[in-house]
């Protein structure tokens, strides 16, 4: 009987929160995705900001449009922006963040102030930190210091306006490097599975990559299924001519102050996760001969994976969502740095509704790919 | 004893309601009025003056002034969307007059004709016609310009001219073959942009001198033909103009305020942008016109004034109609445009307001208000008079286009987006 009553008690205590949550996230979660398969803002014949709209339903064609459009080349390039911010940052963060925590922990004098300062960047907001490198970054900022400080000759790399583009690669290939990608991946699963003697786990994915390399081979994408979802013209490619991308060498600026802001909270991550690490072990591996690197190397940086895991998680989603920080540095309309963030603000200002709820999808997709498999086994580790 | 205090409570309120109603009678106008703008900052003073103005004609009325920061109207634009769709317009916002209202508010059926008080209060007059018919939509008209600023001014500092021996050219022509040799040899910028929409803003300076006045209204009535040789002429001579700047090296770090510093400074020969220039070098460089900066019309635009001008509207559905009539019939007076414009560094719309006052502005915005009077007046693209706003939003595309691609594909785009969101007639 009590233990009834508790349930009872304790789901109508959850149920405020619960039905907060299903409205106030899920269900706008859902109206994006239903307004993102209008043609709100789209239709010349209906005002987008009429007092009641018209919003006739068009299924997938803003996301084809975002994809195969020429006049929507912004959009992909901030995918592909998206795409290498995401990663310099990730790695930059966590090397930087992992070095800066190994110093701190060689007990260093006035550890604390040390680790204040190194974790002080996190308190400022991004726009802050954005306004402040700005100004930095500017042929008259940093650049000019080897100038004003020993008269050598200005450095003139344009940290945040050059229009160099490296790594290049034709946004028609994307879906060859995507089955790339995935060919790779099932390689490792099936890898995994054979070490771990699972013998049908690996011929399914082995069978499964095969299939994959055949329809490949014989050209089924672009014969099959791109044209069935409409999303490709008659030369099987997405867009009528190449459309080179690539890094744009502008987000490097971007890229430093991201890692300086964040890098400091990476530290603190891995130096509570050095912490936890008991003493004893690494005595025990010092008593048996190791050498000081060889404890950091075997002993210490083996535990760290689970932190390395949930930094490079925290990391990814913020870099996935970045807005204020790109906004406060180049500005909108920047077509070397523009984000996804950045693009849904400018549809919403053009009165192109449905197209920024495509790309707030898009986003929520990319970030889900982040977070779902994380707190899926977060979960599953928890319940074992 | 509780009974008796709540029978006084009862009677003071009564009182307090007979007199309210009392006072209602006794004034003019009462309750609020909110006004939305992007006005803060440099430009808060100027609307300040208007509401001092308005407040001594109707000392009831409480104003609330609205700002959103933000250069010409980024962030303000946002919020007003937000607060429109929210059903919680403000009684009256800025907008920038012509196409950036009618092609998002008026179609929207969102605002109320105001053609009622052009003619009880003369206005037809008193604004130029060409200005009122971009102001024009299916018959109605349905905003109050306060205020015109001029898109196609070239700025240049007259004593480095004289350093260089040059002088300032009259047509792209001349600057093409004379003026940006002769600067690139003595190491000096021949012409400097900034950040990408002063980019766009060079652009429709170099189109109204190609195209001329009626080729550049063609382009919105569908006469030109955005493919057509004309078009591919105007992006050709704008990637010669452009091969004179400083567009590969460091024009995307720069605000306006500092490309025009570049030109005072002599790093740069010539830079084209608005009159608000005239603003910064007059207020916050305390220059004197013509002396320490000079200007003359975009080459080619001789003649042409490109405007745009800030512009006030009647929202449907608003709580005080009243008071916002009183407010619009403020802003289209001579008192109330010689109240804001000396202040906010821009010339009156009404023709006849700088003569009744020409000691309230100095020598360039006097010229300026010359030139708007006898001039032939077309509307600027980058600044909301001449497309709707998704044109404006996805027009910095071509351009990035036309850099990536060249004038053919530039030209492709731009008749895609004139499909796309039905500016082009």
């Amino acid at each position: 009987m009590r233990s009834r009553n508790d349930r009872i008690i304790a789901g109508i205590m959850l149920l405020p929160s619960v039905i907060l949550i299903l409205v106030f996230v899920y269900g706008f979660i859902f109206q994006t995705i239903r307004t993102s398969m209008t043609d709100w803002g789209e239709n010349l014949d209906n005002p987008a900001m009429a007092l009641q709209v018209e919003k006739n339903f068009v299924g997938l064609e803003n996301y084809r449009e975002l994809m195969t459009d020429p006049m929507q080349f912004e959009f992909r390039t901030s995918m592909v922006n998206t795409f290498f911010f995401t990663i310099l940052f990730v790695v930059g963060c966590v090397f930087v963040g992992f070095m800066l925590a190994l110093l701190l922990d060689m007990n260093v004098k006035f550890e604390g102030v040390f680790r204040t300062i190194f974790l002080f960047p996190m308190a400022l907001s991004l726009v802050v930190t954005g306004t402040i490198w700005r100004w930095l970054l500017q042929p008259e900022g940093l650049n000019a210091l080897p100038n004003r400080l020993f008269g050598l000759e200005p450095y003139t790399f344009n940290w945040l306006s050059s229009r160099k583009r490296v790594l290049e690669f034709d946004w028609n290939d994307v879906p060859m490097y995507l089955t790339y990608i995935g060919l790779f991946i099932l390689a490792i699963l099936a890898f995994n599975y054979f070490a771990k003697r699972r013998w049908r786990s690996m011929g399914i994915v082995a069978g499964l990559g095969g299939i994959l390399v055949f329809l490949y081979a014989v050209g089924f994408w672009e014969n099959n299924i791109w044209p069935q979802l409409g999303i490709t013209n008659r030369e099987g490619t997405f867009i009528p001519t190449p459309e080179p991308k690539g890094y744009q060498v502008a987000l490097s600026g971007i890229v430093i102050a991201a890692i300086w802001q964040m890098a400091g909270y990476t530290m603190a991550m891995f130096l509570a996760g050095i912490r936890g690490i008991s003493e004893e072990l690494r005595e025990a591996a010092r008593v048996d001969g190791c050498s000081e690197f060889g404890v950091y190397w075997r002993i210490v940086l083996p535990q760290l994976t689970p932190v390395a895991i949930s930094a490079v998680i925290v990391l990814g989603h913020i870099s996935l969502k970045i807005f204020d920080l790109v906004f406060a540095m180049t500005g909108r309309q920047n077509f070397q740095t523009i984000v996804p963030g950045i693009m849904v603000y400018g549809a919403f200002d053009t009165n192109r509704y449905a197209t920024a709820s495509a790309i707030a999808v898009i986003m929520l997709v990319l970030v889900s790919l982040v977070i779902v498999p994380y707190l899926w086994t977060q979960l599953r580790s928890r319940e074992s | 004893m509780k009974r008796r205090l709540s029978l006084f409570l009862i009677l003071a309120l009564f009182v307090a309601l007979v007199g309210a109603t009392n006072a209602q009678e006794d004034e003019d106008l009462s309750g609020q009025l909110e006004i939305f703008s992007w006005w803060a900052g440099d430009e808060g003073p100027a609307l300040e003056a208007l509401i001092a103005l308005y407040n001594e004609a109707y000392p009831n009325v409480e104003v609330i002034n609205a700002t959103v920061t933000g250069g010409s109207g980024v962030n303000a634009r946002a919020v007003l969307k937000t607060r429109m769709l929210g059903g919680d317009p403000p009684d009256s916002f800025q907008v920038h007059a012509g196409e950036e209202l009618t092609g998002t508010w008026v179609v929207a059926g969102r605002m109320e004709d105001l053609t009622f008080l052009y003619e009880e209060n003369g206005w037809f007059d008193a604004f130029p016609q060409d200005l009122i018919d971009l102001l024009t939509y299916d018959g109605g008209i349905y905003s109050v310009p306060v205020n015109i600023h001029r898109s196609n001014v070239m700025w240049y500092s007259p004593a480095h001219l004289e350093e260089w021996g040059i002088e300032a050219p009259t047509s792209w022509e001349q600057f093409l073959t004379e003026t940006c040799p002769t600067l690139q040899e003595a190491g000096v910028t021949p012409l400097v942009v900034g950040e990408a929409w002063t980019v766009n803003h060079l652009w429709e300076s170099v189109a109204l001198g190609v195209l001329g006045a009626d080729g550049w209204n063609g382009i919105w009535t569908g006469e030109t033909d955005p493919m057509g040789d004309d078009m591919i002429a105007v992006w050709d001579t704008f990637g010669d103009v452009l091969a004179c700047s400083n567009i590969d090296e460091d024009a995307a770090g720069l605000s306006w305020q500092q490309a025009i510093d570049k030109v005072l400074a002599g790093e740069a020969g010539f830079n084209i942008m608005g009159d608000w220039a005239a603003g910064y070098m007059v207020t916050t460089l305390g220059l004197e016109p013509g002396e320490g900066f000079g200007y003359m019309p975009a080459p080619d635009t001789a003649g042409v004034f490109m405007w745009l001008s800030d512009s006030f509207g009647l929202p449907n559905g608003i709580a005080n109609r009243d008071n916002t009539i009183a407010w619009l019939t403020l802003l289209g007076s001579v008192e109330g445009q010689n109240a804001f414009n000396p202040l906010k560094g821009s010339i009156p719309a009404r023709v006849d307001a700088v003569e009744a006052a020409p000691e309230l502005y100095n020598a360039y915005l006097q010229s300026a208000a010359m030139d708007w009077s006898e001039n032939t007046l077309v509307g600027s693209l980058v600044h909301g008079a001449a497309a709707n706003e998704r044109f404006m939003g996805e027009f910095g595309q071509v351009v990035e286009i036309f850099r990536q691609a060249g004038s053919l594909a530039a030209a492709n785009a731009m008749s895609t987006i004139c499909i796309q969101s039905g500016a082009c007639g």
